[in-house]
């Protein structure tokens, strides 16, 4: 099983674009989007006879008959999720991480802890490829649980959708990953996010190649930074609208168009992986 | 003090840009890049002063004396994050997946676990006639709502008698966005003409609802889809979002970003529809333009 992560930092730099119509030119293989916050990989796909999956956290939940108000739990909480008010302990659902710590201090067994629906894992198929796709819910501060839960569908050879950023969430794939594929777009925008998430990479010694997308006209500190850090260009996509058009209605261009199959095959050829 | 926050939901879809030029534009005198995992702002928005300096707390990290690890596991069984594994039969800990929690701690039978502040990012604040709060996370760090929230307060605190506060938000819906909603006047979401867009949106517009804020939305590059744009624009109407207008796209606005400008500081098409933009969105706020 190899796991092909794509990731770019800057977000809008065209990752979901690129993990879905390589996925697209593998065939038979796993497409996972942990984009959990803003998942778009579906949208393409469209994906059938989906199954869903709800994705909880625990929280605590208080029995007033048993706790003696001691405040065991409340001093406990290192991320003051916990209050003491009206002779009980409250919790914030928001900032509690869902550790147990709470329900383990307590001496009087008053704290149980209850399912708390934060998110879906969807998995359906599109052709001989499986899609899925994790969903948190509007409102829900934390994807963690969900693209854990969204990683453990992989099989065979599997493409990971990374959220942008290089914080927590994307920590949580990149670690998941056997090769990472760095989308970026060659603007200095595109280019500062994109130095913080080869920092990742490269601090977590995984192996990486560069696509470079939408290119117009090179830009040049760029192109240095990759020749002194020896990170291959694996493709530069020029900026086309037509492109930009059919990525705008959600066509999987490396299905509908010979040359850009072609170019997602070559891709993954390049990467290693098993055509 | 007037609060503006700048979102998007999709990520790419000129939301920094956009930003940079309501900040030229309206002069505002405080401003803060809340987008704590990728912050760009500062590459547009030259700042003379020397910066601050603060180191940025996010909660403890644990670590395991060896000498008093006895292998018993109970750590290991009993942490939610998988940030602890026995090797060669002592605890180890995962820094990257530990959230500081202390069960490690509670239940070690030796009094192995040692629990340090952990500095998770810096923060940044450039004092000089305007201010511009700053900062980044450290590689992989969680806890990013609780610096949005820093940043924010330091930005408030060095400028409470300012007229427009300007704040540049995260891409998602997620912790950091939640946090920069918090004290704001009103939303101004940056969106892209496309089905990731349009899904996008909606599901920041029912993040935004879920907290009560008020919002309002442009769309940028909209002539790569005059049809998804109209798409964008009754959907405001049905959720009853003042819609302020839309940006062509526009080959200069990349050219002025890698110069280190913003699209209202040279003459192009870009420029003149953000104009039109920050002139509905200064009337939505009541600040006379």
């Amino acid at each position: 099983m190899m796991k092909i992560a794509c990731l770019s930092g800057k977000g809008g730099a065209g990752k979901t674009f690129v993990a879905v119509n390589l996925a697209a030119a593998a065939g038979n293989c796993t497409y996972i989007d942990c984009d959990v916050e803003e998942p778009n990989g579906r949208l393409f796909w469209k994906p059938e006879g989906i199954s869903t999956s709800v994705v909880y956290t625990l929280l605590p939940s208080f029995d007033a008959d048993k706790c003696t108000g001691c405040k065991k739990c409340v001093k406990a909480c290192r991320f003051h999720a916990l209050m003491y008010t009206k002779d009980k302990p409250v919790v914030f659902p928001e900032v509690c991480h869902n550790c147990g710590l709470c329900h383990m201090v307590c001496p009087k067994g008053a704290i149980v802890e209850t399912e708390n629906a934060i998110g879906t894992v969807e998995i359906g198929r599109h052709g001989n490829n499986k899609v899925v796709t994790g969903v948190l819910n509007p409102g829900e501060p934390n994807g963690v649980p969900v693209v854990h839960e969204a990683l453990k569908h992989a099989e065979g050879l599997t493409v990971l959708d990374c959220p942008p950023g290089s914080a927590c969430l994307v920590m949580e794939v990149v670690m998941d990953a056997d090769y990472c594929v760095l989308v970026v777009e060659p603007t200095a925008f595109g280019f500062h996010n994109f130095r913080m998430v080869h920092e990742l990479t490269t601090l977590l010694g995984k192996p990486s190649g560069v696509v470079i997308n939408k290119q117009t006209t090179p830009y040049e500190p760029f192109e240095a930074f990759c020749s002194e850090h020896d990170l291959p260009i694996l493709d530069r996509i020029p900026y086309s609208g037509e492109l930009a058009k059919r990525i705008a209605n959600n066509e999987i261009v490396a299905e509908t168009m010979t040359a850009e199959n072609l170019r997602f095959r070559t891709l993954l050829d390049k990467i290693g992986g098993v055509l | 003090m007037k609060r503006l926050l700048i979102l998007s939901g999709k990520g790419g879809t000129g939301k920094t840009t956009v930003c940079a030029a309501l900040i030229r534009l309206t002069q505002a005198r405080a401003v803060a890049d809340c987008d704590v995992d990728a912050p760009n702002l500062h590459l547009v928005t030259k700042q003379s002063a020397v910066p601050e300096f603060h180191d940025f707390i996010g909660g403890d990290k644990s670590s395991i004396d060896p000498h008093k690890c006895v292998g018993c596991g109970e750590c290991e069984r009993l942490c939610r994050f998988d940030a602890i594994c026995l090797k060669n039969g002592k605890a180890v800990v995962n820094e990257y997946a530990c959230e500081g929690c202390g069960v490690c701690e509670f239940v070690c039978p030796s009094d192995a676990v040692i629990l340090t502040p952990d500095v998770a990012g810096t923060r940044e604040l450039y004092l000089d006639e305007n201010v511009f709060s700053t900062a980044t996370l450290k590689m992989g760090r969680g806890t990013s709502g609780k610096l949005v929230a820093d940043v924010k307060l330091a930005m408030f605190k060095a400028a409470p008698e300012c007229e427009l506060a300007i704040v540049d938000g995260s891409p998602g819906i997620g912790c950091p966005v939640i946090a920069s909603f918090s004290g704001m006047d009103l939303v101004l979401v940056v969106t892209e003409p496309s089905g990731s867009g349009i899904s996008d949106l909606q599901r920041l517009v029912k993040t935004g609802q879920i907290f009560g804020t008020k919002m309002t939305v442009c769309v940028n590059m909209w002539d790569v889809s005059p049809a998804h744009t109209e798409q964008i624009r009754q959907y405001c109407e049905e959720q009853d979002i003042p819609f302020v207008g839309k940006i062509p796209f526009d080959p200069k606005a990349v050219e002025a970003v890698n110069e280190g400008k913003t699209v209202v500081d040279i003459p192009c098409p870009a420029g003149d529809a953000i104009r039109e933009i920050c002139a509905a969105v200064l009337a939505l706020l009541e600040i006379d333009n």
